[in-house]
């Protein structure tokens, strides 16, 4: 909040002082965000001009306008940016609405979204949401999976100093394996021994999601001080006693913060572990679909929705967590 | 029976382990203890079972595939790790880390980038390999791109974040000092913000090794971890897989202890570090 008052100029006539300090309160967060974004858009419609030159000069060669370096094969050698200033009103003229672009503009995508999430029938395959719900499937799954473990592992490590000594650092070493990398492995494996469908990729996303839940987990049940420790003691509290009543309490933020990296990162899992499976649904498909075929909007459609899809667990979780920690009274 | 032998060996190790865990050289030994239990119950598992090698092969076979391809994986190695991983690693985090100090003296940029920039760095950014290897190429460059890409915002978050760790009551000090901005930065703010620079440093090694590997599934040469790891397991030539598995785990680890290692060297101070 700012520390001007709330008579200052611009708090607002007639507004209540709550709805003033509301309003100034999202303002101040809105407002640089937007800017940024609003940065971050400009930049891409920038970066479409040399990136589709050498497109756009060749359309424009086929409408008849003559362009700089005359032929196809001159141009070849020209970098993007250089076509886009030898012929700039081109550039500037072919660049937005291509149909293959190497950078399809935003509004091209954002079409290209709004054709395949609200205009297609959900059942139908060209709907993103389609695609959408057939790699959320194994994303839920895995992250259930691996937040479990991830919490049952945290609670042996804090509880018993062997498995802290030995399974810890290879609970660390465990992620220096580039799992992502051997996905399609497991995937090719788990598939001839016969175990097919959400399985094997709700592996790969509970791989990738327990890692973060155990360490959250660990600094969050070894939160508790040792006054409160104490405490339990002179209770004569029970080790079961002390977790659920204590630790486990403590843990919660820690738990919170943790599974929305571990969310996000069991939905990357899912999709890589589509790319394998001979990509026929989900958002991973829809990726490699397109860069077989080159509809480079369709990628870049598939990347946004999958982004849509990850902010939505994400939020989803951070609701969880504001609704939980506020009945708990731990709400910041 | 086999069953019975795999675990009586398990409980046996783990006996072993609880009694090393007790001792003083507990926090060395034990996990080491705990590695190599898991290595004797993998290969008894395997032989005992009589687990076919294409679903999963004993580590023997994976050391004996790892002995008889050195120059293969070798090559691999400095394509993937060398140029693409590393080669990204080192441009995407020194245009994190300078994105970072530009932005660090503006409060509004600063409010704008950290939420924009860890939503970016919580999306499935993998996905942009396809795009970057159509716009690189199938070389090591596209490979570099994506790892750029993928670590230039955890590092640009953490970064931020740093430089702002700062109190009020170490600023007033540079003041009380008549600091001008820049010795501010220099001597409070990139001090501040080195714990934080490690720890993106950290999380950045592993993002990198992932992207230079996946990105070679979406087109490579012919060499390389990812263009090596698709085409065996296609020839159902698993030990060579798990062979350049154990490249990558290695020089995952290493990289990740390398960087450890300067930061405990570094940051010295910090409490973590005690």
């Amino acid at each position: 909040m700012t520390d001007a008052p709330l008579s200052a100029s611009g708090a607002g006539i007639g507004r209540s002082g709550k709805v003033a300090l509301a309003f100034r309160g999202t303002m101040r967060t809105a407002l640089p965000i937007l800017a940024v974004v609003a940065a971050l858009v400009a930049l891409w419609y920038a970066a479409c001009l040399p990136m589709n030159a050498q497109q756009s000069t060749l359309l424009a060669e086929r409408a008849g306008v003559s362009v700089t370096p005359a032929t196809a094969a001159e141009r070849r050698d020209r970098s993007g940016l250089a076509l886009a200033f030898a012929n700039p009103g081109v550039a500037v003229e072919h660049a937005f609405a291509q149909e293959r672009p190497r950078l399809p503009a935003p509004h091209q995508v954002a079409a290209e979204l709004w054709d395949s999430v609200v205009d297609k029938r959900v059942t139908s395959r060209r709907s993103l949401v389609f695609h959408a719900g057939i790699t959320l499937a194994p994303t839920l799954l895995g992250f259930a999976i691996g937040s479990l473990l991830g919490i049952a592992l945290a609670v042996g490590i804090v509880h018993s100093r062997v498995m802290d000594l030995s399974v810890m650092p290879w609970a660390i070493a465990s992620q220096t394996i580039p799992i992502l990398a051997i996905a399609p492995m497991i995937i090719v494996v788990l598939n001839s021994v016969g175990i097919q469908g959400l399985l094997p990729k709700s592996i790969i996303s509970a791989y990738l999601s327990f890692f973060p839940v155990t360490v959250g987990m660990v600094k969050g049940l070894r939160a508790p001080g040792s006054a409160d420790l104490d405490l339990m003691r002179t209770w004569n509290a029970s080790r079961l006693r002390t977790f659920l009543s204590l630790r486990l309490p403590t843990s919660l933020p820690y738990l919170f913060a943790s599974l929305k990296i571990a969310i996000a990162a069991a939905l990357v899992g899912a999709i890589i572990g589509e790319l394998p499976t001979g990509a026929v649904r989900g958002l991973g498909a829809r990726l490699l679909a397109g860069s077989y075929y080159g509809q480079t909007i369709q990628i870049w459609s598939a990347l946004f929705g999958a982004a849509i899809v990850a902010a939505m667990l994400v939020a989803t979780i951070a609701l969880i967590e504001r609704i939980t920690l506020r009945r708990m009274g731990l709400a910041r | 029976m086999s069953g019975l032998l795999i675990g009586g060996t398990w409980g046996l190790l783990w006996w072993l382990n609880v009694r090393v865990a007790r001792t003083r050289a507990g926090g060395v030994v034990a996990p080491i203890l705990f590695g190599l239990t898991l290595l004797v119950l993998w290969e008894m598992t395997v032989r005992l079972l009589g687990v076919p090698t294409v679903i999963l092969p004993a580590p023997t076979q994976i050391a004996r595939a790892f002995a008889a391809n050195t120059d293969i994986l070798w090559a691999d190695f400095v394509q993937t790790v060398l140029k693409g991983a590393l080669g990204g690693w080192i441009m995407g985090c020194a245009a994190g880390v300078g994105t970072a100090l530009l932005v660090a003296r503006s409060d509004f940029l600063r409010r704008g980038l950290l939420p924009v920039g860890n939503f970016m760095a919580a999306l499935p950014i993998v996905g942009t390999a396809p795009i970057l290897v159509m716009w690189f190429g199938f070389g090591w460059e596209s490979k570099a791109a994506v790892v750029v890409v993928m670590v230039f915002f955890p590092m640009l978050v953490n970064t931020v974040a740093g430089l702002a760790a700062t109190d009020a009551m170490q600023r007033d000090l540079m003041r009380t000092y008549a600091a001008t901005p820049s010795q501010t930065v220099r001597h409070l703010n990139l001090p501040a913000a080195m714990p934080f620079v490690f720890n993106g440093l950290k999380i950045a090694s592993t993002l990198a090794l992932i992207g230079a590997i996946v990105a070679e599934f979406f087109g490579s040469p012919t060499v390389g971890m990812g263009f090596r790891i698709s085409t065996e397991v296609g020839r159902l030539n698993l030990p060579m897989v798990w062979a350049e598995i154990v490249v990558a785990a290695v020089a995952g680890s290493a990289w990740y202890g390398l960087i450890a290692w300067v930061e405990r060297r570094m940051t010295f101070w910090h409490p973590s570090q005690r």
